[in-house]
């Protein structure tokens, strides 16, 4: 029999991933053997991997080096990205697990689902290939659409993912040819080869290579949901499921951030002065839409989602300032937003019961003053998206804008000021309306679902905790850029 | 024996890429729009096959098999939705899948 040479792998950038794909492939075959109608054990399992891959990701913090050919690395930036993206999956699991019951949803692939879109994740934040960075992007989404739809009697679900699915491969279309332009200009797929010849190619080279990026800026556009490119957002932050909802606004924005300064800042940075215009009119565009439209929302997942897009806006002006000082107060910016934006979502899954999912503002009137504890967690999560200090949210605002400042991006600045200002009137609204009016619906306790309350409180003590101390954790974020190249 | 330059094949690749485009745009069949994405990574494959060729490497010819692949997957599941949809609303038409504003 003839024998097989193994080609030599280096495994420890890989282990991380490693841990989240075998927990991945363990829980899909569980899935077999459990027992419904609650399948609570298939998310603890999860939780489990997820914790055990922050807990090989950690120690990794001083290494470094590639593998597989180079398309996949070990450095600060995949690492943080990595953990980011295994507390926001596993905060979501936690959430769902109560979340599930007031739904119709009955089946175990739902945590399988969300796994395998934490996967695809992972794998955009720590690859330096366009083509691995396309296989991330499209393990994450397919399972997302999926997602959006678990849902199935739902008519709702089913809307939210058929809008999903037709726009999101609209848009990987789009990326894919950027790729496929890059790839003619150079030759290459790898983002380090691919930043030389942005530093020293031919004309005709960084022609091509330009058309390829504004591609790419188009099909990164569509999954941040950036304006205007933003379209699909509400609709489908609406009407998916709300715990999916909450992780297709922290992950999975996240996840296309962390591929977008990888690719933009870091490999295409010498080409900056043909698409940082660009990027500079659709962060303005973005924020002032989507604060404008968040406005007049009476659906609490719609005004939510409004906000996310404003969000993107605000993160796009670290990408638009670049640099070590940019990208550092991005990825600070996404771990505050991670948190709180779980966390508001989290109150909303806490308001809604079997049939009657409360999404109506109406809903809302005097829930502050019945729930005291949900009450106070909405408070301290929309000020924090409004940018209130102490709160988390007004530090990476702080971080973000001051990058900017110092870049000499003035009226950027102030656009992204006077925005945030406008935000605080529709957060507040939500709070005068839990506060200040009556008859709405009732509330269930929080004890009586204690993994959603478990999971606000955690939400809680890292907004408060990042707006109180964030001195130690912006560190953090620096450091992790540090790798990056320019 | 007529020779025809790797650049043109990259240009009709770059028509039909449009084609799809426009078509996802147009058409409101759901089946048709999804029909009309599929052209889209196709005619990328077409893109990326003539680039290969000019630049002489394998590299572009390999990366049409990961988008084949991908492009099943997303098929897999787009068609699941639709037919999710199709079985709730009976209907395949964009334009009548309205229930939340587009």
């Amino acid at each position: 029999m003839a024998a097989l040479t193994f080609p030599d792998v280096a495994w420890l950038p890989l282990l991380p991933l490693l841990v989240i794909t075998g927990t991945t492939l363990l829980v899909l075959v569980a899935d077999l053997f459990a027992e419904g109608p609650d399948y609570d054990a298939l998310g603890w399992l999860g939780l489990i991997g997820l914790l055990l891959a922050v807990l090989t990701a950690v120690p990794l913090w001083n290494q470094s080096g590639t593998t597989l050919g180079g398309t996949l690395v070990l450095d600060r930036y995949g690492l943080f990205f990595t953990i980011l993206f295994c507390v926001g999956s596993g905060l979501t699991v936690l959430l769902s697990m109560n979340y599930l019951e007031t739904t119709d949803i009955r089946c175990g692939d739902y945590y399988t689902l969300i796994l395998f879109s934490t996967i695809g994740m992972v794998l955009m934040a720590t690859s330096l290939d366009l083509i691995v960075i396309f296989l991330g992007l499209e393990v994450m989404s397919v399972a997302a659409y999926a997602l959006a739809g678990i849902w199935r009697t739902q008519v709702r679900s089913n809307e939210a993912a058929l809008k999903y699915f037709i726009l999101g491969a609209f848009a990987s279309g789009f990326l894919l040819l950027g790729i496929a332009l890059v790839f003619g200009a150079t030759g290459e797929t790898l983002l380090p080869r691919i930043g030389e010849v942005a530093a020293k190619g031919s004309a005709e080279q960084r022609l091509l290579l330009s058309v390829g990026a504004a591609l790419l800026l188009v099909g990164f556009g569509f999954k941040v949901a950036a304006a205007p490119f933003h379209s699909w957002a509400p609709d489908v932050y609406e009407g998916a499921p709300t715990a999916v909802t909450a992780f297709m606004a922290a992950g999975i924005k996240a996840a296309a951030f962390a591929a977008f300064v990888r690719v933009f800042v870091d490999s295409l940075g010498p080409l900056a002065g043909d698409w940082r215009g660009a990027l500079w009119f659709l962060a303005v565009l973005t924020m002032t839409v989507g604060n404008v439209s968040a406005l007049v929302q009476r659906n609490i997942k719609r005004l939510l989602a409004y906000s996310s897009i404003a969000h993107a806006g605000y993160l796009l002006v670290g990408v638009v300032v670049g640099g070590e000082s940019g990208s550092a107060a991005l990825l600070f910016y996404l771990v505050v937003y991670t948190l709180m934006t779980l966390g508001a979502f989290g109150v909303v899954i806490a308001l809604g019961r079997r049939g009657q999912p409360h999404e109506d503002l109406d809903d809302w009137a005097g829930v502050g003053l019945r729930s005291p504890f949900l009450g106070l967690a909405m408070t301290v999560f929309m000020l924090s998206l409004a940018g209130v200090p102490p709160l988390a949210g007004f530090m990476g605002k702080f971080y973000l804008f001051s990058a900017a400042l110092e870049a000499g991006y003035v009226w950027l600045t102030v656009i992204a000021v006077v925005n945030s200002l406008v935000s605080v009137y529709y957060y507040v609204g939500v709070l005068v309306k839990m506060y200040m009016a009556e008859g709405g619906a009732e509330v269930e306790t929080a004890a009586a679902r204690p993994y959603l309350f478990a999971t606000l409180v955690a939400a809680l003590a890292g907004t408060l905790l990042l707006g109180l101390f964030p001195t130690p954790w912006f560190e953090l974020a620096r450091r992790s850029v540090e790798s990056l190249a320019s | 024996m007529t020779t025809v330059p790797a650049s043109w094949y990259a240009f009709l690749g770059v028509l039909l890429f449009t084609i799809g485009a426009l078509g996802v745009l147009v058409r409101r069949n759901l089946i048709i729009m999804f029909m009309a994405i599929e052209l889209m990574l196709n005619a990328v494959n077409l893109v990326f096959v003539a680039f290969a060729r000019q630049q002489q490497t394998m590299d572009g010819q390999v990366m049409v098999f990961f988008v084949m692949t991908v492009a099943a997957a997303e098929a897999a599941v787009g068609l699941a939705i639709i037919l999710a949809v199709f079985r709730n609303r009976e209907t395949v038409n964009a334009d009548e899948v309205n229930l939340l504003r587009w």
